[in-house]
């Protein structure tokens, strides 16, 4: 890296494919500029989490909006389960401050490793699934459009999603992700909710996740603004790029791409932890 | 949840996509205040070389609500990212309270609840420490 002009626009260009891939994929492009930070521009881990954390919330906002007009998302589930996930963000975060770099590092490729095979698998439907009661009562049950008109959807198993989402919200905290791949296997896989109200409403839910740890971030001095500059407008642009196309990209193809990615990402930092890289 | 646009209340998804639409606003405003702060900064230390492989944290004024503010005045262009970024990382804060306004208009006392749960941990994420 010869000076701050060629690393502003490089980590420009590596954050706009990383917001580009996380919104078409709906894990958010926290999951790649973790590793695009310290394995490619060898960044220390902290900045490269308080970046993340930056770029979550720009790419989660961003996307938000585009997800709202198609009428994906319910706000309604995303605020229950935003109780779960804020928590364990603050959680997260409090944790993270006594943990090895090295040692995050490892847990961060665990995640990566999980969240491409979680990418991978079909959920199941049970036809003998019981309806939640309680999601009746806290209406949560809605309508997903779909070219043959609006469809209705009934919400499953609220208490088993609840739990997944704490566990979502402390990675969130403890990573700098938004830890879209907990939260869309909490509604999708958990609570039987359809693919893309999941997630929509993970997009909706990972801004406030990550601003419940980006403050513990602010305080300890993990933000920093010349790093972040760069990788909070490039994951924005592609955001927005890859929400507008979001609804014409066949869901499974996307998977697979971002499940390669991923898998081979999670390698590095694993591997990099256990050799005392970081 | 009518699809009337004569009767727009808090919680229609009209009113969603207008909230949406704010927090668009939001977006660019933060944006534009990051962008301005990083041609301030690539003007003045461009050509200088980052060092970033060891963590040093930040000044003391860059890690506060209050002192990231009051840095303003100086039209320091690393002051002015950390307030883009404050604003950014403000919009989701707003975005749950403007869902308290609107549960509340829905008359929806669980929603109000569970969102004010939300709001405080939020604000104390924010300004809870020291």
């Amino acid at each position: 890296m010869n000076d701050y002009l060629e690393f502003a626009f490089l980590l420009f260009a590596g954050a706009l494919s990383a917001g580009l891939l996380g919104a078409l994929s709906g894990l958010g492009g926290g999951v790649v500029i973790v590793p695009l930070l310290t394995l490619v521009f060898k960044v220390d881990i902290h900045y490269a989490i308080g970046a993340s954390l930056i770029a979550v919330i720009a790419t989660s906002t961003g996307a938000a909006s585009a997800f709202v007009k198609e009428g994906y998302s319910n706000i309604r589930i995303a605020m229950f389960l935003e109780m779960a996930t804020t928590l364990g963000a603050i959680v997260g975060a409090f944790v993270a401050k006594d943990l090895a770099p090295d040692t995050i590092a490892i847990i961060f490729g665990c995640m990566l490793v999980y969240s491409s095979f979680a990418s991978l698998t079909e959920p199941k439907f049970p036809a003998d699934f019981k309806v939640s009661k309680l999601a009746a009562k806290l209406k949560m049950n809605g309508d997903c459009p779909s070219p043959a008109g609006p469809k209705p959807y009934k919400v499953y198993n609220i208490f088993g999603g609840f739990s997944l989402m704490t566990v979502a919200g402390v990675l969130s905290g403890l990573l700098g992700i938004g830890s879209g791949a907990v939260k869309v296997l909490a509604m999708d896989k958990v609570m039987k909710i359809p693919f893309k109200v999941s997630t929509a409403t993970s997009n909706f839910m990972i801004g406030v996740t990550a601003a419940a740890s980006a403050g513990i971030y602010l305080h300890r001095g993990y933000i920093d603004p010349a790093i972040s500059m760069s990788v909070m407008l490039g994951a924005l642009v592609g955001s927005i790029i890859g929400a507008r196309y979001m609804v014409k990209v066949k869901v499974k193809s996307l998977r697979y791409v971002f499940s390669v990615v991923i898998l081979g990402l999670a390698a590095e930092m694993i591997y990099n932890g256990i050799s005392h890289k970081f | 949840m009518n699809g009337s646009k004569l009767k727009l209340k808090w919680g229609d998804p009209d009113m969603e996509l207008i909230i949406s639409r704010l927090m668009r606003y939001g977006i660019v405003l933060a944006s534009l205040i990051v962008i301005i702060g990083c041609v301030t900064f690539l003007a003045k230390h461009g050509s200088e070389k980052p060092h970033y492989s060891q963590f040093v944290g930040q000044p003391e004024q860059f890690t506060n609500v209050s002192g990231i503010i009051s840095s303003l005045t100086s039209m320091n262009g690393l002051g002015l990212i950390a307030f883009g970024l404050l604003v950014l990382i403000g919009i989701p804060v707003m975005r749950v309270a403007f869902s308290i306004a609107s549960f509340m208009v829905e008359k929806d006392k669980t929603y109000v609840i569970i969102t004010c749960i939300v709001f405080a941990l939020l604000l104390f994420s924010l300004f809870g420490q020291q």
